[in-house]
């Protein structure tokens, strides 16, 4: 395997620059969604449209008349991100504008979910604009119920126990891989310069491109607002959540993680307080088998 | 130039003359040749405009959501069941304020499947703050698509040209084509008054507040009442350019007609027949063509109803439960006036069955002496036990 190494970190000079996402934003504390989006518009500002459809950030952004974002942002329907963000695109190609970015920006839900259909549309029509789903593993906007992204096991208000979510995460990547798109990412704002790469390389192609990104969610996951960033790189470092990119079909791993156990990750989360030792175990046997897959797929692109 | 071309082919031709920018679409029948020509016309370069092939109608709508809101002039077409689907996106594109124009084929609304015409999907739309015209012919079709964007443009608010399935949409008739340069001068490119721009940043349709957020479906409704006098001065301007007069209330012998038919869509017509049939068997009668649904006529009707004991509304459409829906509209909008015309609602050619000029002739002579009626007389029904 090879993995990419940035000495420079351009998260440093970044972090000096002036925010495009200003404070005074509704987030909760330890909010990745917030983090990664306040870091995503930084790299893409300042041309960039945002299209939000419903999910925790239509509200972040803040109430009427105050927006946090310092581009322009288009609020849309919840199924609606990927059908708005295509109108957007063609509409500003129709005027002639064809140097603005756009950027759907959607949760699990509005991605794995009610947004799916029209997400696939847009991918399998290669339309000219940039995906972002920002993946907290459960409908937190509406106070935490189960979505195709919750992991097996996982609590929430409607997978409560003894019946916690019985099937796994529905797999996005291969999803998406079968669209034939030009760019496929995944990353984690506690992992910054791998982060920024992504953006900055989806920012310059053209064509359909798609971020997942994790995120963690406190008042969801059960976790201490102060563990976020801890969280987001045990998730990576555990390979729960491995850093990937696809670019024309070509798979790469970004990063090798310091590997920690799964149950590191796990126990920082009081969604999987019921877990046993077993459960974990049984966990770290899917979660191998997972990188072992991506793995191979890391291999083949090496031929 | 004159052409004999489907109700369907007729808005195609108007979106052409109209120099959309995108046009975004599904297909379902009785709609799908409307698209179909537009895509020809795409692919051979005689029309520049973007279409998007959509997996729905709800993101059809959304994406004329996200183009309109990007500066550009968006189209789409729909009937039925695909309307029904991009319902939650109709709020959306006129709570947005946003002037889309959808040419919508008036086919029922399943279960039993049908693909046959009548006015419930449209209707079924009412409250959804868009602008409603519903067309008696070909031409009409034309000229109401093209007034559509005028209007819409004008006042910020989606516009629904409605035609009837198949007796409009596929049926061929003489339509005068204007010039490019003719629909140039009525119909500018359009200049959006809000657009997302990275120049001058703004977020819309965030979250509102109590304190805040009814005012904006005020708002809504001020652009609704707006529109009348909008749609005078425009159709007045079509007329001049044309030599063809589009009213809200198109009426056929009112002048002194006791009985009043009210009907949308190519019954219009017919009922034009029934009411010289009528007048051949001395009998007073008048009719009134619906041609614009939204917003309502209010002050038309009452004053072309001055006279008129009796107005009879047909209806294909049933607020179930209630009546028709004309009928309901026509009812309130005329229950200050005094004296009052007695308005008897009749429900009849639901999933296409035939509206004749026979039988309204019929049911007005059935009507004439009914001085105390039910919410809903049914015309054409079998069987009814
Ligand atoms: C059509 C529709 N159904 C349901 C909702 C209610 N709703 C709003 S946000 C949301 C959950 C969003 O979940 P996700 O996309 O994962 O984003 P998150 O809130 O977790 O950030 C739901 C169910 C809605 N707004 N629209
Ligand atoms: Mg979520």
């Amino acid at each position: 395997m090879t993995f990419s190494k940035h000495r420079h970190s351009r998260y440093t000079s970044l972090a000096l620059t002036e925010d495009v996402m200003s404070c005074g934003h509704t987030a909760c504390p330890g909010c990745g969604g917030a983090l990664s989006l306040r870091l995503a518009v930084k790299i893409l500002a300042p041309d960039c449209v945002f299209v939000i459809p419903a999910c925790c950030m239509a509200v972040i952004d803040g109430l009427w008349p105050i927006s946090a974002l310092r581009v322009p942002l288009y609020h849309t329907a919840f199924a609606a991100t990927a059908s708005t963000a295509v109108g957007i695109a063609a509409g500003l190609r129709s005027q002639g504008d064809l140097k603005t970015l756009v950027v759907g920006w959607a949760g699990d839900g509005g991605t794995f979910d009610i947004g799916l259909a029209a997400l696939s549309a847009s991918a399998a029509r290669n339309d000219d604009y940039l995906y972002v789903c920002y993946d907290n593993e459960a409908y937190m906007n509406t106070g935490i119920q189960q979505s195709s992204a919750t992991p097996q096991g996982a609590w929430t208000t409607t997978t409560p126990l003894p019946q916690a979510k019985t099937r796994p995460k529905k797999d996005i990547l291969t999803l998406m891989m079968s669209h034939t798109i030009p760019y496929i990412a995944s990353a984690c704002v506690a992992y910054p310069d791998d982060f920024i790469r992504k953006f900055d390389t989806a920012r310059k192609m053209r064509g359909f491109r798609f971020i997942h990104l994790f995120s963690a969610c406190p008042p969801g996951h059960k976790s201490l607002e102060a563990d976020t960033i801890r969280i987001s790189r045990l998730a990576v470092d555990t390979r729960i959540f491995p850093l990937y990119e696809v670019i024309n079909g070509k798979f790469a791993l970004t990063l090798n993680p310091l590997l920690h156990k799964a149950g590191e990750y796990i126990k920082l989360q009081k969604r999987f307080a019921h877990w046993t030792d077993a459960d974990i175990e049984a966990y770290q046997i899917e979660v191998d088998k997972r990188w072992e897959f991506l793995a191979n797929l890391n291999e083949k692109r090496n031929l | 130039m004159r052409k004999v071309i489907t109700g369907n082919h007729a808005v195609s031709y108007a979106v052409k003359l109209a120099r959309v920018d995108v046009i975004a679409a599904y297909p379902i029948t009785p709609q799908t040749s409307i698209v179909e020509e537009l895509s020809e016309w795409c692919a051979s370069g005689e029309l520049k405009s973007e279409f998007i092939h959509t997996e729905s109608e709800h993101s059809s709508m959304s994406s004329c959501i996200g183009a309109s809101v990007a500066g550009a002039r968006a189209f789409t077409a729909t009937s039925s069941q695909g309307l029904a689907y991009m319902h939650e996106m109709l709020h959306w594109a006129a709570g947005g304020r946003l002037p889309i124009v959808m040419a919508e084929v008036n086919r029922s609304l399943a279960p039993p499947w049908t693909i046959y015409t009548d006015q419930q999907d449209s209707l079924s739309q009412r409250d959804t703050g868009w602008l409603q015209f519903y067309s008696r012919d070909n031409q009409e079709v034309l000229d109401s698509t093209i007034l559509a964007f005028k209007i819409a443009e004008i006042v910020s608010l989606p516009a629904m040209v409605i035609l009837d399935a198949f007796v409009l949409s596929h049926t061929s008739e003489a339509v005068d084509i204007p010039d490019q340069s003719l629909v140039d001068s009525f119909l500018p490119k359009r200049r959006a008054a809000y657009k997302v721009d990275t120049q001058n940043p703004c977020a819309f349709g965030g979250m509102k507040n109590v304190d805040s957020w009814m005012e904006s479906r005020v708002h809504l409704q001020q652009a609704m009442d707006e529109t009348a006098q909008i749609v005078e001065d425009e159709t007045e301007k079509w007329f001049e350019l044309t030599g063809r007069r589009l009213q809200p209330l198109q009426p056929y012998r009112m002048e002194d007609a006791e009985i009043c038919i009210l009907v949308a869509g190519t019954a219009a017509w017919t009922v034009t027949l029934a009411v010289d049939e009528l007048r051949r068997r001395h009998i007073p009668a008048g009719s009134i063509g619906l041609w614009m649904f939204r917003p309502f006529p209010v002050v038309a009707l009452r004053k072309l109803l001055a006279n008129t004991k009796k107005l009879i509304v047909i209806d294909r459409s049933c607020s179930y439960g209630h009546s028709g829906i004309f009928a309901q509209e026509c009812r309130s909008a005329l229950f200050d006036m005094t004296p009052r015309p007695q308005v008897i609602g009749v429900i009849a050619g639901l999933g296409g069955r035939e509206i004749t000029s026979d039988g309204l002739v019929k049911q007005v002579e059935q009507l004439r002496m009914k001085y105390s009626a039910g919410l809903i007389e049914w015309m054409g029904v079998k069987n009814l036990a």
